[in-house]
């Protein structure tokens, strides 16, 4: 792997609910409220080379979205450093805080709720490049063109607004949003779940296609294992804001280690896969708020042991590029 | 097979818009089985939710039934009227929602929505509903049913709401379930427990399903038989293996490619150019003409539904045929 363009270094990130005034008040007649602290990422280190594809699986509520809102700099971590092409950014704001800024764009998953309504298309693409200077109003629309055909729109429809499109269409002007400020790497928060499946495979294909033209980046969020499967060079498993399972795609889906991701790729419906007897597993995912101690797998995991319920388990390499977090591990 | 469970022959459901008339269903026929499960499958706006609708009766003006039959054990569901429907709805066939939230009632305990529903057919103690509310809870893999009775919906996660949706299709042992993308808003391992949860049930009690879809991997997984639709028309349908292994329509094939799978990593997925027509006003001939590679002037007037194999039908003057398939055809 080349040298990594994105660090996350024991990143954390919470999110407490302060005790209102109410609380306050019976907090003082004697009632016991809490400050509520939700653990959405919790001491998550990874790093992602130039041109890799790293795919970020989780269930809802496993902090995958928080995690992918970090590295693209929309949240300040509360601990653990991001580091952009070897230089820290948190809370930088000159040079390298304006690089990593624009050199990473952030795709959504809602193209009906990322894009402004009220902006014409061409308004939408083009009002980045032309505040951060990379070009002038004179060469706008001629760029603004270049990149609507770039992402397979018709520069013709630039006068319009987002609701004159369809859903595939207003994800390509989102990514065409993403595309006009030259980024390196591109943060994909679910970027084809609310897509049709022939409208996804024209989306996936268009980011593979933009990969090798541009030499981006990706860090791929979702909770799609197929799509997953398919995009990425590496796929990261997260459960309840932890990362359990960290292994290049093929050897994840040849050999899963972490008793999750056994699980998941066990129920991941598959077009091979007929009049299957699905064997679930058991319970729900729990609260993000109150996680069970110790591996936070272990009230639905089938093997677990009494050490699960007290220690958490480190992420451990037991292959080559392939960690996992399971006290399984340790035995043999 | 015996007498299908439910038979629709050339149902119709058509809107009457001020902009023109939306063809959201049009001319469907299908058969679902005792014990069957039948997956209804296409994109949105192909008409398949519209479709599970008209079977019960539930369309809206200015949605309307226009034509076809809808024949449950043989009684014809679209000339009955609205006391007989709602006699069977609940009863005899029930429907499962997508959203789980907006199908119960969010001021009201499960226990009361539960009840009312055992009692709304049958003349039983309000304590003898209430035992039948339990079990069917059980059934379905609530744990400690009794506190969970009184809860309210919102204290419920998403899979158990749509555990309770299903328990309370479940209360009259239906003939029929339609379940409309039930899982579709669920999570990896929760639409598992679903899954198995329905695929038993219906081995159990021989209760028909007809689970509507975007997920062509979901049917491959669960269901015998498979529809799928595109703007309003059954194009192919057929067993699971079949139309996946060897699809007949240039659709369902691109909706195959569509699909990433374990063969073609990293490689182009075989897209289908263009996207869904608009229902409103569609023109005569096949609606998927302008997005077909295989396309020719003959496709301007409408293809018949044609069983080009045995048990699988397409409606395509272009199919996807292999040799055999010609040999047969006296081609």
């Amino acid at each position: 792997m080349s040298a990594p363009i994105l660090e996350l270094r024991n990143v954390s990130k919470f999110f407490t609910k302060r005790i209102d005034l109410a609380g306050k008040i019976a907090n003082m007649l004697g009632s016991d409220i809490k400050a509520q602290t939700v653990r959405a990422v919790d001491d998550v280190s990874l790093s992602v080379g130039q041109n890799e594809v790293v795919g970020l699986v989780g269930e809802s509520g496993c902090g995958k979205s928080t995690l992918g809102r970090v590295a693209a700099g929309i949240h300040q971590p509360s601990a653990g450093q991001v580091l952009w092409q070897g230089g820290e950014v948190v809370g930088k704001k000159a040079t390298t805080g304006r690089s990593f800024a624009l050199g990473i764009q952030m795709i959504f998953q809602d193209p009906y709720a990322s894009l402004n309504p009220r902006l014409r298309v061409a308004d939408i693409v083009g009002e980045a490049p032309l505040v951060h200077g990379l070009v002038t109003r004179a060469e706008l629309p001629a760029y603004v063109d270049d990149i609507l055909n770039r992402v397979g729109l018709d520069p013709s429809y630039k006068r319009r607004y987002p609701h004159q499109f369809s859903g595939g269409q207003r994800q390509r002007i989102g990514i065409a949003r993403a595309l006009a400020v030259q980024p390196k790497f591109l943060v994909c928060d679910e970027a084809v779940a609310a897509l049709d499946v022939s409208i996804q495979a024209q989306v996936l294909n268009l980011f593979m296609e933009l990969r090798a033209a541009l030499g981006l980046t990706y860090l791929f969020i979702s909770h799609d294992l197929g799509v997953v499967e398919h995009l990425s060079d590496r796929v990261v498993i997260m459960y309840l804001g932890r990362v359990v399972e960290t292994a290049r795609t093929e050897e994840l889906f040849a050999r899963p280690n972490h008793p999750y991701t056994q699980a998941l790729l066990a129920e991941v419906p598959r077009l091979d896969a007929r009049k299957r007897s699905y064997v679930p597993i058991k319970g729900e995912i729990p609260s993000p708020i109150d996680p069970p101690p110790g591996c936070h797998f272990h009230p639905r995991c089938p093997h677990a042991m009494p050490r699960c319920k007290v220690e958490a388990p480190l992420l451990r390499e037991i292959a080559t590029y392939h960690t996992s977090a399971c006290h399984l591990n340790d035995q043999t | 097979m015996s007498a299908p469970t439910l038979s629709v022959r050339d149902l119709a459901t058509h809107f009457f818009t001020r902009d023109g008339v939306v063809k959201a269903v049009d001319g469907v026929s299908f058969d679902v089985g005792r014990g069957e499960i039948l997956g209804l499958v296409g994109e949105s706006g192909s008409g398949k939710t519209v479709c599970g609708f008209s079977l019960l009766g539930l369309v809206d003006p200015p949605g309307r039934i226009v034509g076809g039959q809808i024949l449950f054990h043989g009684e014809n569901l679209v000339t009955a009227g609205e006391e007989r429907l709602r006699q069977l709805r609940g009863k005899r066939i029930a429907m499962i929602f997508q959203d789980p939230m907006m199908t119960l009632n969010p001021v009201l305990r499960i226990d009361t929505q539960m009840v009312e529903t055992v009692l709304a057919h049958d003349k039983v103690s309000a304590k003898a509903a209430y035992a039948r509310v339990r079990d069917t809870l059980v059934r379905v893999g609530i744990a400690s049913p009794d506190a969970r009775l009184r809860a309210y919906p919102h204290q419920f996660s998403g899979g158990m709401r749509q555990r309770v949706a299903i328990a309370i299709a479940l209360l009259h042992d239906p003939e029929l379930i339609i379940a409309d993308e039930p899982t579709t808003a669920l999570d990896v391992t929760i639409q598992g427990q679903i899954l198995f949860e329905v695929q038993q049930l219906c081995r159990d009690t021989g209760t028909a399903l007809i689970w509507i879809t975007h997920d062509l991997a979901v049917v491959a997984g669960l269901a015998d038989r498979v529809c799928v639709m595109y703007a309003g028309r059954l194009v192919e349908q057929g067993k699971v293996d079949d139309v996946l292994d060897r699809p007949l329509h240039p659709y369902t094939r691109g909706l195959i490619g569509s699909v990433p799978s374990r063969t073609a990593r990293g490689q182009k997925l075989t897209q289908i150019p263009g996207m869904t027509p608009s229902l409103l006003n569609l023109s005569e001939g096949c609606a998927f003409r302008s997005r077909c590679p295989r396309a020719t002037t003959v496709c301007e007037t409408s293809p018949p539904l044609v069983e080009l194999r045995p048990g699988q039908a397409a409606r395509c003057f272009h199919p996807h045929l292999e040799g055999a398939d010609s040999e047969r055809a006296g081609l």
